[in-house]
């Protein structure tokens, strides 16, 4: 190992190859389940956004909006601007709804959910049966199109916390759906939004009203299973006056050569003094070392800090995906309102990320912070692309913005793209970016005092985004290390 | 007599060029060697071949370490039996705290010697023990590796991590470089109270200002990747007065 059989620089190639075979991983969430389903063909037209509303019981203001969407997503082509390689997306051979099939209408308890199922997310680490589940947490299941059981509901009830599945809150709640849906991510927003709009299936819905501070922390666990499938899921969360809620999104996908399209939309509204803490930890299939496969993940989301003191906080670990085209954002309108975005995204072999933060201050002494970690191996790609928009009004408001790079290896790229509006004289803006290699320096520093080489790049890499870390809910802290950790296992030069 | 190191005949090259030319170097439990030598002459190779690093092509001679073939074992590996190497140029390792990566240092070695892993209340009256005697203070342990450390810092770091480690054999490359008279101070305080009958140094050097406070049994000349002049301390000040030359002439004359 010491005596290397050819020659070399001591920086040179021996210690490149050892770092091509450090970033190899396995993706331990690659499984099918079997399971008998209801599935539509493949295609889109109204007649599918008629039928997926109908299967889901929407009252008739959702079809039309869908519809309206729809149309209008007729008339747009696929945006291009992102520092992404993709091949063409053929709407038309994607299944817009596919849902485990079930013996009655819908799962009134746990007992009447397929075995099977709760046995995915057992495999999953997220149990379903509330004496199993994480203390404190409560979980929305989302597999494919449909939410398969929300665990805690009636203990969140009696806080008056509503947290269902969307298609549920779209019953149940229709005057609150319709009072807050698309009011933060129109459907005209974009492209993708514009394409979940008309034909989201679930994601779930969150409403804690005036003065709550919620008792658990929320989550919500996707799951796509089905091939051929679309998952067009959407998510909307209401914090009103004064009111406090810390949620948490995790999502993994079977391993399979082709490409699987999720776009999703999530909307976030803080009301005056209200609190939101949005935490997403992102291990969908990354397709293989070849860049076979993997998930497209082209997520719009947004947060709106809609009235004085509110409070977004964005946190994501982004370790999955073969393309990841995503940038949660902070509209600050109300004055002394924060925006706060933390992200690590690892991508290796062929994967993509183009991901970053829109922080938009309209509000007077609005502030905002971003902390960006980038960890690129092998021949991935990855893109910082962030706006900082001070609007006229948005007086002494201020934003930090700090941007790392990691690059292990010297085939992965790093690229920053950060815009700045500054509209208003007097607010301050500060940005900070440094990209750099993981050092072979760093590592035989750590394996001379005796660190396994696999040991010292966890320990290293995770030094490197622990200011990220420390912004997680603890328990979903431990989880995301060691999904680094995992992401960057292989065998050892 | 206890023989910790034994190096015969080593070459050894980096790209084209070859740094090493058959040196030899035995290293007894109990001994300090100082390795003194111009620039380029081979001083930090040996050093970083010694202790596994990548990059050098080993293309003639043996190294062994308590009757072991040093050179087959990777650099955890060797510091997991008992060598340590103090860098000339400490690296930062942002966001990994010092204390807890000597933690899971200490703990591998211990793992190795099929001992328990320390635990962290006796771990940090080590920890505490050690910086006393570095003149290192709390908040100094507390920050990242290396991290926004001078110079000094670093160095008197390095040797604090030695005390916590508790090797057989370190190699402490041009340790004195760059330091203060103080901190020189400090720093060949902490290798004179490690000496024991058990433990060995190799003080790599430039300069003889070291051996002022640190009493070396052996002073090696180095030159063109060959030890080419041993003596005892008088050596070292003989070089001081005179400089390399008359050493490399003479060796040029054999």
């Amino acid at each position: 190992m010491s005596q290397p059989d050819q020659l070399q620089h001591p920086q040179g190639e021996q210690s490149n190859k050892d770092m091509r075979a450090l970033v190899e991983r396995e993706y331990k969430h690659g499984f099918f389940t079997e399971i008998e389903s209801d599935t539509v063909p493949p295609g889109l037209n109204e007649d599918v956004i008629r039928m997926i509303s109908e299967k889901k019981g929407e009252p008739d203001f959702l079809l039309q909006w869908r519809l309206k969407a729809y149309r209008y997503w007729q008339t747009l082509k696929t945006p291009d601007w992102a520092k992404l390689n993709l091949t063409p997306i053929d709407y038309q051979s994607i299944s817009y709804y596919s849902a485990p099939k079930r013996r009655t209408d819908g799962p009134k308890s746990l007992d009447e959910v397929d075995p099977k199922l709760l046995e995915t997310y057992e495999k999953l680490g997220i149990p379903l049966h509330e004496r199993a589940a994480l203390a404190g947490v409560a979980v929305d299941a989302v597999f494919d199109s449909v939410s398969v059981t929300t665990t805690f509901k009636d203990k969140l009830a009696d806080a008056g916390v509503i947290f269902s599945s969307f298609s549920e809150a779209a019953r149940e709640h229709p005057e609150l759906v319709e009072q807050y849906l698309g009011t933060v991510v129109p459907y005209r927003d974009n492209f993708f939004a514009a394409l979940n709009s008309a034909v989201f299936t679930d994601g779930s819905f969150v409403y804690i009203p005036k003065g709550v501070r919620c008792p658990m922390e929320l989550s919500t666990y996707f799951r796509i299973n089905e091939a051929k499938t679309g998952q067009f899921e959407r998510t909307l969360i209401v914090a009103d006056e004064g009111s406090h809620v810390s949620y948490l999104e995790g999502c993994t996908a079977p391993m399979r050569d082709e490409n699987q399209l999720h776009a999703a939309v999530v909307e976030l509204v803080a009301l005056r003094d209200a609190q939101i803490k949005y935490s997403t930890v992102q291990n969908w299939y990354p397709g293989d070392e070849e860049g076979r496969g993997g998930i497209y993940n082209f997520v719009t989301k947004r947060g709106d800090c809609r009235e004085d003191n509110a409070k977004i906080s964005w946190t994501q670990v982004e370790a999955g995906s073969a393309i990841t085209w995503k940038y949660p954002s902070c509209v600050l309108r109300g004055a002394n309102t924060v925006g706060e975005f933390y992200s690590v995204a690892v991508t290796n072999n062929l994967q993509q990320a183009d991901t970053g933060t829109k922080m938009i201050h309209i509000g007077p002494n609005s502030r905002s912070t971003i902390v960006s970690k980038g960890i690129s191996a092998g021949r991935a790609q990855q893109s910082y692309r962030g706006l900082v928009k001070m609007m006229p009004s948005a007086a002494q408001a201020r934003n930090y913005t700090q941007c790392d790079s990691l690059l292990m290896g010297n085939q992965c790229g790093a690229h920053t793209f950060p815009y700045m509006e500054i509209k208003n004289a007097s607010a301050i803006v500060e940005h900070e970016a440094t990209t750099s290699k993981i050092g072979d320096d760093q590592l035989f520093y750590c394996r001379q005092r005796g660190l396994s080489e696999e040991d010292a790049v966890n320990m290293i890499v995770n030094g490197f985004c622990k200011e990220v870390f420390r912004e997680l809910p603890m328990e979903f802290a431990v989880e995301a290390q060691n999904l680094l950790n995992v992401s960057l296992e292989g065998a050892v030069g | 007599m206890n023989r910790l190191l034994s190096v015969n005949g080593l070459r050894v090259s980096v790209g084209e060029a070859e740094i090493l030319r058959g040196l030899d170097l035995e290293v007894n439990a109990g001994e300090v060697h100082a390795i003194m030598g111009p620039n380029g002459s081979g001083k930090s190779t040996l050093a970083h071949v010694l202790a596994g690093r990548d990059g050098y092509d080993v293309t003639a001679g043996s190294v062994t370490y308590r009757g072991e073939d040093l050179l087959e074992l990777a650099p955890e590996e060797r510091a997991w039996r008992g060598l340590f190497l103090g860098f000339q140029y400490p690296v930062e390792i942002p966001g990994v705290n010092n204390v807890a990566l000597l933690k899971a240092a200490l703990n591998a070695r211990k793992k190795y010697q099929g001992e328990p892993e320390v635990d962290s209340i006796e771990f940090l009256k080590r920890v505490r023990e050690k910086a006393g005697l570095m003149e290192m203070d709390d908040s100094f342990l507390q920050r990242a590796v290396n991290e926004g450390f001078s110079g000094g810092e670093k160095k008197r770091n390095e040797i604090f991590q030695m005390a916590l480690l508790e090797p057989e054999l370190a190699i402490l490359d041009e340790t004195d470089s760059g330091l203060d008279i103080d901190a020189l101070k400090i720093v060949a305080n902490g290798v004179n109270r490690m000496r024991n009958d058990q433990r060995a140094f190799i003080l790599v050097t430039h300069y003889q200002r070291l051996l002022d406070y640190i009493q070396p049994d052996f002073v090696h000349v180095l030159a063109r990747g060959q030890v080419v002049k041993t003596g005892d301390k008088g050596l070292a000040l003989d070089l001081e007065a005179q400089g390399y030359d008359w050493v490399l002439d003479k060796a040029a004359n054999q």
